[in-house]
């Protein structure tokens, strides 16, 4: 499995939003690569024939009856915002200038 | 003895007779426990969080409720701490993450819920790893929590602060989570007792994910019984989860009372081959031979099984949780609730300019770590490499416990193979960091319930080691069983708790 570069990182960083400065990124990169050279042990453990295991319990269509459930207040959920206007989450422009 | 460190020391059991006996009040034992708080928590840090004045007005309530006759539960007044990464309305949630700093949640996880409707007044929200990633609670933002045995070494982790606070009798009980051994290698390095229950069989609604297929709350405590009592209480099914187990829970308590009387005849305990050996501490090694011998003086028939997978758990889980924990960490976007940073220098930034600010400045270097190594699995190409191979593996790692559950009752090994290390040792080695976990690990993979209780001290340091028992999914009463009979047998050996050779704490003495 390949090592991760500084480049890749940078750009890992900008896919989970997270801007890494410089020296987090000197930092990080040569440690993801350790991991992941570390954990590259398993690739040829389990052949093409072993199903995959997403979860540990065979629970399969977890439904409820469809009946509305109290649920929080407008208030309540705006509580703890950022920042709140007229009911509603107020967030930073979405769009730029071009767009 | 003053009443502080009489009612402090006792077990949650101890509390709940005395109460029904009328010979203290919830009042007296959670003043005992915010006391201690006061005298040994500027040394400890388990708590982030201490909420004095609503634990003590629970505290009459449950007073009142006892005095009309009309107490809720069996450990109705008896005080208890919960780990910070469960949300409770009206107390902070941060998660040990500097994104949740002040964050007050609009409602409560349904473990919490449930110690609300029994009185249990609620002392506090103790420490741990920034989103319960770590081993030695040295990744919260606000800064390490301290081994009462040691206060230069680590009290585990991610829920150092619910072991410690047990460990140094701030509270008999706690609630910690466990995603890869954060309730039980805590446990084992602190001389406390922690279980995960099998996953499912608690709630999770409510519980701040790191990685929902592997997450499972748990208790903490100090005593096999006060832990069974606890899991009774919180565990069962919960509609609010769509992975809770509808189904009752095994009698509990009845396991722990009558494991107690010492008599393990018939139980076939195995021993994991491949979780001993080569990097586990000799001292650990030797008490763990010795709770093996008492187990075989108990009537218990030990034999070696082998879980050739386990090897790879390892691995494996550091596959599977960042890729969960990079997807359940987006939703924190700066929009809706958590913290909202504005980079600088930029005017009129965008929502995505805040985000990347935000998440720069309010997680820290474990959880960027994890989230990157998640995104970079994740991505496309390398998806089927490495998010399909381990969760082929996890599939192997299942089997091989099923394999070895035809054969004996229970598993046993080391809970971690290690006694604490010092603060700072292994801060900037994730890879080292990691191996702490190496024998938790495999029960959350396949979703099996697992105990860890003391073992002894460390001949080399003098330090506490833990002993794990694993059992097959929904049989968490074999936990209690063969725990509690263990640990009748060693503290008939010590002549009492192992804590009571704890060092005494500034200001707590004993």
């Amino acid at each position: 499995m390949p090592e991760i570069s500084r480049d890749e990182v940078a750009h890992l960083a900008t896919l989970a939003r997270i801007d890494l400065s410089d020296a987090e990124l000197d930092h990080l990169a040569p440690q993801l690569s350790v991991i992941l050279e570390s954990v590259a042990s398993i690739s040829e453990v389990a052949g093409p024939d072993v199903p995959p295991t997403s979860h540990p319990m065979p629970l399969t269509n977890v439904f409820r009856e469809d009946v509305v459930q109290p649920s929080l207040t407008a208030e309540q959920a705006l509580a703890m915002a950022p920042q709140a206007e007229e009911q509603r989450f107020a967030v930073p422009r979405i769009l730029g200038d071009e767009q | 003895m003053t009443a502080v460190v009489r009612w402090t020391r006792a077990t949650a059991a101890g509390m709940a007779e005395a109460l029904e006996r009328g010979e203290t009040t919830s009042v007296e034992l959670t003043r005992a426990a915010l006391r201690m708080t006061e005298m040994v928590d500027g040394a400890v840090h388990a708590y982030l969080h201490v909420d004095a004045e609503g634990a003590l007005a629970q505290a009459a309530a449950s007073d009142a409720r006892r005095a009309a006759g009309a107490p809720l539960h069996a450990l109705d007044g008896v005080p208890i701490a919960v780990k910070d990464v469960l949300t409770t309305t009206g107390l902070p949630t941060t998660c040990g993450s500097k994104i949740l700093e002040g964050w007050i949640p609009p409602y409560d996880a349904t473990v919490v819920a449930r110690l609300k409707a029994a009185g249990l007044p609620i002392l506090g929200k103790t420490n741990m790893d920034e989103f319960a990633m770590g081993s030695s609670t040295e990744h919260s933002a606000y800064g390490p929590t301290r081994n009462p045995w040691d206060l230069e070494r680590i009290p585990g982790g991610s829920g150092g602060g619910s072991a410690a606070a047990v460990a140094s009798f701030q509270a008999p009980l706690a609630l910690g989570t466990d995603t890869g051994g954060s309730i039980r290698q805590p446990g084992a390095v602190t001389g406390t007792v922690g279980v995960k229950p099998t996953y499912g069989g608690v709630s999770r609604y409510g519980l701040v994910a790191m990685a929902n297929s592997l997450d499972q709350v748990g208790p903490v405590t100090r005593t096999v019984l006060d832990a069974a009592l606890l899991h009774e209480l919180i565990g069962g099914h919960d509609p609010r989860d769509s992975t809770s187990i509808d189904q009752p829970l095994p009698g509990l308590v009845a396991a722990a009372r009558q494991g107690a009387a010492g008599d393990l005849t018939g139980l076939r305990v195995g021993v994991i081959r491949e979780l001993q050996g080569e990097g586990y501490q000799a001292g650990v090694l030797a008490r763990f031979q010795e709770s093996l011998e008492l187990l075989t003086k108990a009537g218990a028939e030990v034999v070696e099984v082998s879980c050739p997978s386990f090897v790879h758990a390892l691995a494996t889980y550091y596959l599977v949780m960042p890729c969960e924990a990079s997807s359940n960490l987006a939703k924190f976007d700066a929009m809706r609730y958590g913290l909202r940073v504005l980079p600088e220098g930029v005017d009129s930034p965008s929502a995505e300019e805040v985000m990347r600010a935000t998440r720069d400045a309010g997680f820290g270097d474990e959880v960027k770590r994890r989230i990157i190594l998640g995104t970079y699995a994740l991505s496309s190409g390398y998806y089927d490499a490495y998010y399909g191979t381990a969760q082929r593996v996890r599939t192997l790692i299942s089997r091989d416990f099923e394999a070895a559950f035809g054969q004996v009752d229970v598993l046993v090994s080391p809970t971690a193979p290690t006694t604490a290390f010092k603060l700072g040792e292994k801060l900037d080695d994730p890879l080292a960091m990691y191996l702490n976990d190496l024998a938790t690990i495999p029960a959350n993979l396949a979703g099996v319930p697992g105990i860890s209780l003391p073992s002894g001290l460390a001949d080399e340091d003098g330090l506490p080691a833990g002993f794990q028992v694993l059992a097959p999914a929904m049989a968490d009463d074999r936990l209690y069983r063969v725990g509690a009979a263990l640990e009748a047998a060693l503290e008939e050996r010590w002549g009492g708790p192992l804590l009571d050779k704890a060092p005494a704490l500034e200001g707590g003495s004993k």
